[in-house]
């Protein structure tokens, strides 16, 4: 950790999309020898400035150096060439072919015949021992071993290239301990060999066991920069999930209600898991209730609500509903049990580009019906008219195509097509987000609505403001595990739960 | 966005929304062949009735009798592509519905009505069985579309070969032929079948919520099945119909000259469907879709073939002329064309890539 | 300061080579396929493994090996080429009647190839600049090319007796057997043969090739690894319908006609040449002599069903659709199987 140039140096860069201001004012700074960790929240602009440094997407003002001279990218394989290589999550290799071959590809040794294997299986090797990854068979397939291999595979290409600078944009989400352990000895490995890291994760443990700096960004605009040793857990997700210092603290803190936690609950679900996505956990939501659940990125909380739809079919579950011992294993299902879900995916698993708001309102009302009773025009006028009112969406033109609206206007749309179908339980996945503040209070003073009227409502949200202002219990997760779950009152605030994430499994 | 059209008189509403369809440079070009007909001959609009049958004749009446077999594939078409999908066996299915119905004909000896009825019962049938075999092949194993198809379009004309024995088989049967050639209310039947079919869809697929769901399950497949839809029994259904309408359509063209042959009939027929379909404003890549649109299609090919003829242009052309248009609505409709419009209209539509995505 | 768990003994190193790779099984099915449908028909008809029948498979399918092979390319990237029988219709009507007309062999040669070339680039330029669906741009190309060889021709044309280009197909005794029974080859079956190796070549000694196989794994990959993703894409299409191209020259110069009807129902031939010989439907995976056993696998069936004489010779393409399918499910079931563990 020498105190010399920065290799990279980004000042005030700035991204705009339609709609959108990706990235505001944001400076970063990369140090030979380093391990520098970018953090944020979903949304906070971490991919986008990455794909603004190696040139995939184009910045709109500001000034990217590298080596101490103004370089513009053209996109990964330019930045490649000039020394800069990226690691994406989900490993992007070939998996149909070998170790060797994807180590090498693109730059194979050839001979007088074309490619010579032994030299390029040779050349593979020398890579992989680099890494201390002796033990690879080159001419194994890539798909015979595990993730965590293939994640230091595609790193050892990397290196191949004798990059100057590593971007590992989240490594570590499909890893379990013993593989981020091995993944970070090469890490340390290559930074003392004097490569710049760039690490992007928000696992928190993670981070402190490996960063040397920190840059915290937060909604596109840029935090802080700090040394790890300098800040402290707590200090860190504060800044990064910052205070909402708007009207959302105008509508009051926690809510006064009464305690709906009584009796036997609406839905209860016992060891409802799936591989790979969530292990067993155990819910129950009452009627009138709103159970929020609470967690960084890629604790789970998506995984649940999906399951409990069974957008996902679940692995395990004991599923009770109103008393009535039952199997969700299909939306089909969910819907005919009272059951809705509304995706965060808003886009790929939303709304119906093409058609209009109407068609989009009364879609689940009118799967739920079959395809032989249609809705009449007036009763689709009707659902139209009441939800195009209760949930405020501009334009209120129900035959204007819901690709053409603002996104928080989807948003509501998409929440008037589950509350059409009269749900008893509605899972709320997100849906404030991207949505401008007084959309904001709208929706949770909606919701709010919804459980006095009686409905059983599981709130995820990453915003933990909002989580605690709205639900009565709070389920906490972690890293794809349910880790504790809390009643709110009065003492209950975000640090609470902040603290209990930041505490949970800290055993070092 | 959109003006206050209430002031205007409905006239002029009905022509503003009418070019605002998809179809209606169809139309134009429509109009634009008869006028191309009319300079040869100026009567060529006329429609004579014959006082003893009560018959209408003439060359739009010619027109319409060639359309209703173009009018079949093209609906059916519609359905499937509106779902992401593609039916390519369209012409063999229409083969073997002429074999099937020939192969029976001639081996049942009698041109009564009952084997003509049976004739055409077998002859859907087959073609039911068919396309349920695609269907089940595409939404259940999963396989695509096109593949899937591609093996029906030369297996189902290998099975119309050995039903005949390789023969062009041909049959007499009164009633069978009555079909192609006869008329109803001086119309001629097929035309008139074909508009019945067509009208029958029309209200199954738009009056009920089954259109809407079709067009669910091509744009976003998997919003559509977050939101209840249940998309194998649709997929495979407007495989069935494909079919059966293919078969219809095959019913009709082997009717006409009592005889199947079996390499020839509906050799280009997918080709004729898929431009039929495009044409009418339905695009490739599935989703919303307009059988109105089909059906002005169809009308337009039919005229087109009857143009080439009319005007003495050898129709040795006409398969490379259609080929082009094809491949020029295929640009028109792509993504990368689309763009280069857009750009002229006020973007509010989230075109770029979502950056907020971690 | 390795972790042990990556550590592994060279002697298991070993091991993994003799193994029979997972990648090969395919391929090494349609061989045992190929020689068990020999000794059946040995068994059931006679005279079939015998040096004239090897000789007339070679010979008759040559073209159909040459399809088989460009369309490898194209389906190792994920893609498919429904073009081809229709280019080899317009490409040998075009040849028959520049030849007729006085042409320079060679030149009409070069021309029939070069046809091919062009329709391979057009589909090529559709798929990659202008987003349009493989099967949608190739099938457009499929009506073109049909539709253009009408144009020229309805019926038949007849190649000139003593064309040069017929010398392509003349018969060269290999090995003098007893009676008829000769190992015969002809210039066909070695253009065919070179055709085989070159892209052998392609696929395994080079980068090209490797970037062919790296886009049919994941195409997202390969564009993030800087590969030239559009430019291989765009040449695959070239090379099949190059090869397109020459195997109208090799099947023209054997049957001296060429029509506008010719190669209907080829295309599914020589799909069904690759996937039997163990190429993934989906791409990434296959072999170049995969298909090369695929396509003589599809010849000895269609000699085995002549000889046979039970089954009717239109039910053919029935059986080429069933087992084009049945190895189509086999690849999912297969690939299915692999995604869960």
């Amino acid at each position: 950790m020498a105190a010399t140039e920065p290799i990279v140096e980004m000042e005030n860069i700035s991204i705009e999309f339609p709609g959108v201001k990706a990235l505001q004012d944001v400076n970063f700074r990369l140090f030979p020898g380093e391990v520098h960790t970018l953090m944020g929240e979903n949304g906070a602009g971490k991919s986008t400035l990455i794909k603004a440094l190696t040139g995939v997407y184009k910045i709109d003002s500001g000034s990217i150096k590298v080596a101490g001279g103004p370089r513009r990218f053209t996109g990964t394989a330019d930045a490649q060439s000039a020394g800069i290589s990226t690691v994406y999550q989900e490993v992007n290799l070939c998996d149909n072919l070998t170790v060797g071959e994807n180590v090498m590809l693109g730059h194979e040794v050839h001979g007088r015949m074309g490619i010579n294997w032994r030299k390029t299986n040779l050349a593979a090797h020398d890579a992989l021992v680099r890494l201390g990854l002796g033990g690879l068979d080159p001419k194994a397939p890539l798909s015979s071993i595990s993730l965590a291999l293939q994640q230091l595979v595609a790193i050892s290409r990397a290196m191949v290239t004798n990059s100057k600078v590593l971007i590992l944009d989240e490594p570590t989400s499909s890893l379990d301990a013993n593989e981020v352990e091995g993944l970070f000895a090469v890490i340390r490995r290559l930074r003392d060999e004097g490569v710049a890291i760039l690490f992007v994760s928000h696992f928190l443990d993670q981070v402190y066991a490996i960063s040397d700096r920190l840059t915290v960004l937060r909604n596109g605009e840029f935090v802080g920069e700090h040394m790890t040793q300098d800040l402290s857990r707590g200090q860190l997700i504060s800044m990064m999930i910052g205070k909402d210092v708007d009207t959302l603290n105008s509508l009051g803190s926690n809510r006064g209600r009464a305690v709906h936690a009584v009796g036997a609950p609406y839905y209860s679900a016992k060891n409802l898991g799936r591989q790979g996505s969530i292990e067993p956990v155990d819910i129950d939501v009452h009627a009138g209730e709103v159970v929020g659940l609470a967690g960084l990125l890629g604790s789970g909380r998506t995984e649940l609500g999906r399951l409990i739809y069974g957008a996902d079919r679940p692995d395990s579950g004991d599923v009770t509903i109103d008393g009535v011992t039952t199997e969700v294993h299909t939306p089909v299902a969910a819907l005919a049990r009272k059951i809705a879900f509304s995706t965060e995916n808003r886009r790929d698993e939303g709304i119906i580009g093409d058609l209009t708001v109407r068609e989009n309102l009364i879609l689940a009302v009118q799967a739920r019906r079959g395809w032989a009773r249609p809705l009449s025009r007036r009763e689709q006028n009707e659902i139209c008219a009441k939800y195009l009112v209760e949930l405020n969406v501009r334009p209120a033109d129900p035959e204007r195509a819901i690709r053409n609206l603002s996104g928080g206007n989807q948003q509501k749309v998409l929440l008037g097509r589950w509350l059409a179908t009269n749900p008893e339980l509605l899972i709320l996945d997100e849906p404030t987000r991207g949505i401008d503040v007084g959309a904001k209070a709208e929706i949770q003073e909606t919701i709010a609505a919804l459980a006095e009227d009686g409905m059983s409502v599981v709130f995820i949200s990453s915003e933990l403001e909002e989580v605690v202002r709205l639900s009565e219990r709070i389920i906490v997760l972690k890293d794809h595990r349910k880790i504790g779950e809390i009643t709110n009152g009065p003492l209950v605030t975000a640090e609470t739960i902040v603290d209990i994430i930041a505490s949970e499994g800290s055993s070092e | 966005m959109s003006a206050p059209v209430s002031r205007q008189p409905s006239t002029v509403q009905f022509v503003t929304r009418l070019f605002h369809q998809p179809y209606v440079w169809a139309i134009v070009a429509l109009l634009l062949l008869l006028v191309i007909n009319l300079t040869k001959n100026p009567g060529y609009l006329g429609v004579s009735v014959n006082p003893a049958t009560g018959n209408l004749s003439g060359n739009v009446i010619d027109i319409l009798r060639a359309s209703a077999p173009i009018m079949m594939i093209a609906v059916g078409m519609t359905l499937v592509i509106a779902t992401r999908g593609i039916d390519l066996s369209v012409g063999s299915v229409m083969a073997v519905a002429g074999a099937v119905s020939m192969e029976f004909m001639q081996n049942a000896g009698t041109g009564s009505f009952g084997t003509a009825a049976i004739a055409v019962i077998l002859a859907l049938g087959i073609s039911a069985v068919l396309g349920t075999l695609n269907g089940i092949l595409v939404s259940i194993v999963g396989l695509q579309p096109f593949i899937t198809t591609l093996v029906m379009m030369l297996a189902g004309r290998g099975l119309a070969k050995v039903i005949t024995s390789g023969q062009n088989t041909s049959a007499t049967n009164e009633p069978f032929r009555w079909l192609a050639n006869g008329t109803v209310l001086g119309f001629p039947v097929v035309f008139v079948i074909a508009v019945v079919i067509v009208a029958v869809l029309a209200a199954l697929v738009r009056r009920t919520a089954l259109g809407l769901m079709i067009e669910s399950i091509g744009i976003n497949p998997k919003a559509a099945r977050m939101a209840g839809i249940r998309p194998v029994g649709i997929l495979i259904s407007v495989y069935i119909v494909s079919a059966v309408l293919a078969g219809v359509a095959g019913i009709f063209s082997t009717a006409s000259v009592m005889t199947v042959e079996v390499a020839k009939t509906g050799m280009t027929a997918e080709m004729d469907a898929i431009l039929a379909v495009v044409i009418g404003g339905t695009s490739l890549a599935g989703g919303k879709f307009s059988l109105t649109g089909s059906i002005i299609g169809a009308l337009l090919i039919a005229t087109l073939d009857k143009t080439i003829v009319y005007m003495s242009i050898p129709s040795s052309a006409t398969p490379a002329f259609k080929a082009i248009v094809i491949v020029v609505i295929c640009l028109l409709q792509s993504p990368r064309v689309r763009a280069l419009f857009n750009q002229r209209k006020a973007t509010t539509t989230s075109t770029r890539k979502e950056a907020v995505s971690a | 300061m390795t972790t042990t768990h990556i550590d592994k003994p060279a002697s298991s190193a070993l091991l993994t080579r003799l193994k029979p790779n997972l990648e090969t099984l395919p391929t090494l099915a349609a061989v045992a396929i190929f020689i068990g449908m020999l000794i059946y028909g040995e068994i059931a008809y006679g005279r079939i493994m015998q040096f004239s029948t090897i000789s007339n498979l070679l010979i008759n399918n040559a073209y159909l090996i040459i399809l088989a092979v460009g369309l490898t390319f194209v389906i190792l990237t994920g893609g498919i080429d429904l073009s081809v029988g229709a280019v080899i219709a317009i490409s040998s009507l075009v040849g028959v009647m520049l030849a007729n007309a006085g042409w320079n062999p060679v030149v009409v040669i070069g021309l029939m190839i070069l046809i091919g070339s062009t329709f391979g680039l057009a589909s090529g330029v559709l798929i990659q600049y202008f987003n349009v669906q493989p099967f949608i741009a190739t099938l457009a190309m499929m009506f073109l090319a049909r539709g253009l060889a009408a144009i020229l021709s309805t019926t038949p044309q007849r190649l000139e007796d003593d064309s040069p280009i017929r010398t392509l197909s003349t018969e060269w005794k290999v090995y003098d057997g007893p009676k008829i029974n000769d190992l015969v080859t002809t210039p066909n079956v070695l253009i065919a043969a070179v055709v085989v190796i070159v892209a052998f070549f392609l696929l395994h000694r080079t980068r090209f090739g490797r970037t062919v196989y790296a886009i049919g794994g994941s195409e997202q990959s390969a564009l993030l690894m800087g590969l030239p993703v559009v430019r291989t894409k765009l040449l695959i299409y070239v090379i099949s319908g190059s090869l397109a191209g020459l195997a109208a020259v090799v099947y023209t110069s054997k049957l001296g006609i060429a029509q506008n009807i010719t190669g209907v129902g080829w295309e599914l031939d020589a799909i069904a040449a690759v996937i039997i010989g163990g190429t993934l439907l989906t791409g990434g995976a296959g072999f170049v002599l995969g298909s090369v056993i695929g396509a003589l696998v599809l010849g000895l069936m269609n000699v085995l069903v002549t000889r046979d004489g039970g089954i009717p010779p239109e039910a053919t393409t029935i059986i080429t659709g069933g087992i084009l399918l049945a190895f189509v499910l086999l690849q999912r079931v297969v690939v299915s199987r692999k995604r869960k563990t």
